[in-house]
């Protein structure tokens, strides 16, 4: 592989390398995810060692997932993004290095202290201060490298692309360093600066946007460069995705309240949340047609393009989970809802549906052009790799749908004389057919991302350092 | 002195122009050259060399 790069040639190094680690990492956090998952089948899986307790894995199951898989993918993409739309080099190869391997370290020291039980206790940001502090270093190096190269592009415009990816890394930076305002009492121990009901709204305002810039806004940039680029037609409407891109971000900030529904947050506040919410059925909505009317006239290709189906997939589960969650944040649907397995049935959705699908999507579309060959090794393994991914989703939301429904109903269940009708262990054990499958689902999919790790590694493989080095010359 | 309620009908309003605004904005005639060319941005790549032109022709026809 090449390592000098000069004005003539992109930096697809930084690239290639954040394309590969996006496979390993999705591995790793989804296999995580699968042994947590059957730990809810067979509760002694652990054997009493406590770094294997569900507990520590799984904040670590689902900062591999978000963070480093689905991290990796955004870096990956968005360094790539940025330098074919704008026709210019990244304005800094050093920096460009140091996110990688900033975030490298960010991933390794999670993967270390998660489960030995270090944590802020602060969902999806349960990581300690120095590690914090790391985040935010490689964060802004990412920044600078990311709106740096912007400012010196040879394009007249900014595609569109751009301005989701901008608009993730701002928010990100400003989320992450609010909400993990903490006082530290040890090397390994800190207290959140904030109290009481404050202090579960800005993590929670946190979270919502965790999902809402990192999990959506950073994966829509994704989206309006790959989805044309792989049907070979532009976006179905520019203007439709400049009203959806300000409407987006102008409505996600608030719906974080929807998290903490008859809380101690102020009855306005959580009405609030509902609220917006629920119009953000609208952007969203927007934002889906947006992406699957591009084929309009190309629907064809998804006969023979697996990659191509593995984008429009993932934009039917998107406009799918983006129904669901303004419904789930009706106060009374919630009343039910919340606390029960709908609520992981839903964030999956999303997560495999539409995040995992759409990044593994684009890195089949990557990996081909990052290292020089005209296609990945096999399109019959993306294919195959295709199917176990929908299969998996399906029927990992489908189990956690019927069992989230069913304890909700159980545990609101009283007598005439208003006992309750259930204890809280007959819900466990009604659950455990929803646990098998779910596991099952999750089997599914991890053995996608097998697939593909073989068929990357094949095609890395046939890959000369000449043919690499082709790949990243500029026109 | 403002009541909240009236900085709440006030913000709701200032939403309702700021996004009319957007939707005219975007949707003018006056833009619609410029955003055609930057809906091709992803594409201009694919026609600067021989080489990348070959390239994608190939992976999409």
């Amino acid at each position: 592989m090449s390592t000098a790069t000069n004005h003539t040639e992109y930096n697809y190094k930084v690239v290639r390398q954040f394309a590969i680690m996006t496979v390993i990492w999705g591995i790793v956090g989804m296999a995580v995810g699968v042994f947590i998952a059957a730990e809810l089948v067979f509760p002694d899986l652990s054997a009493g060692i406590p770094w294997l307790s569900f507990g520590r894995l799984r904040p670590l199951h689902t900062n591999a997932v978000i963070f480093a898989f689905g991290g990796c993918a955004l870096f990956a993409t968005s360094y790539y993004v940025v330098q074919r739309t704008c026709q210019a080099p990244l304005i800094s190869n050093a920096l460009a290095a140091f996110t990688f391997w900033g975030w490298q370290l960010v991933i390794v020291a999670a993967a270390i202290t998660l489960p030995l039980g270090i944590t802020t206790s602060k969902e999806y940001a349960e990581l300690e201060w120095p590690i914090d502090i790391l985040i935010t270093v490689v964060w802004v190096c990412y920044a600078i490298v990311f709106f740096g190269t912007i400012m010196k592009r040879r394009t007249k415009h900014i595609y569109v692309a751009n301005w989701f990816y901008g608009a993730f890394i701002i928010t990100i930076a400003l989320l992450h360093i609010i909400n993990n305002m903490e006082i530290p009492v040890t090397l390994w121990k800190s207290y959140s600066a904030y109290a009481g009901a404050q202090d579960a709204m800005i993590q929670w305002w946190y979270g919502h946007n965790a999902v809402g810039f990192f999990l959506t806004a950073g994966f829509l940039g994704m989206m309006y460069y790959f989805v044309p680029k792989q049907a070979g037609r532009p976006v179905y409407s520019y203007r439709l995705s400049i009203v959806h891109f300000w409407a987006l971000i102008a409505i996600y900030i608030w719906a974080g309240p929807h998290h903490l529904h008859y809380t101690a947050l102020p009855d306005w506040a959580q009405t609030l949340g509902m609220v917006m919410s629920l119009i953000l059925l609208a952007p969203s909505w927007g934002g889906m047609i947006n992406g699957m009317m591009t084929l309009s006239g190309a629907w064809h290709k998804l006969q023979t393009d697996p990659i191509l189906r593995f984008l429009v997939v993932s934009l039917s589960f998107y406009g799918m989970s983006t129904f669901e969650g303004p419904m789930m944040s009706i106060k009374t649907v919630n009343a039910l809802s919340h606390y029960t397995d709908w609520t992981i049935g839903h964030v999956h959705s999303g997560a495999l549906g539409w995040v995992a699908m759409i990044s593994i999507g684009a890195v089949y579309h990557l990996i081909p052009r990052l290292f020089g060959k005209e296609k990945m090794y096999s399109t019959d393994l993306i294919n195959v790799h295709f199917w176990l991914a929908t299969i998996g989703t399906v029927l990992y939301i489908a189990s956690m749908w019927v069992n989230g429904i069913m304890q909700g109903l159980m545990w609101r269940a009283v007598h005439k004389d208003g006992t309750l009708m259930y204890s809280f262990v007959e819900s466990v054990a009604a659950s455990e057919f929803g646990y098998i499958v779910r596991t099952i689902g999750g089997l599914f999919f991890l053995t996608g991302m097998f697939f593909m790790a073989y068929n990357t590694w094949r095609t890395v493989s046939e890959s000369d350092p000449e043919q690499v080095r082709a790949a990243a010359q500029m026109a | 002195m403002i009541d909240i309620n009236t900085l709440r009908g006030l913000a709701t309003v200032f939403a309702m122009i700021a996004f009319l605004a957007v939707c005219f904005w975007a949707y003018s005639s006056k833009r619609k050259k410029q955003f055609d060319e930057a809906a091709n941005l992803p594409f201009m790549d694919e026609f600067a060399s021989p080489n990348s032109a070959n390239q994608e022709l190939k992976h999409h026809e």
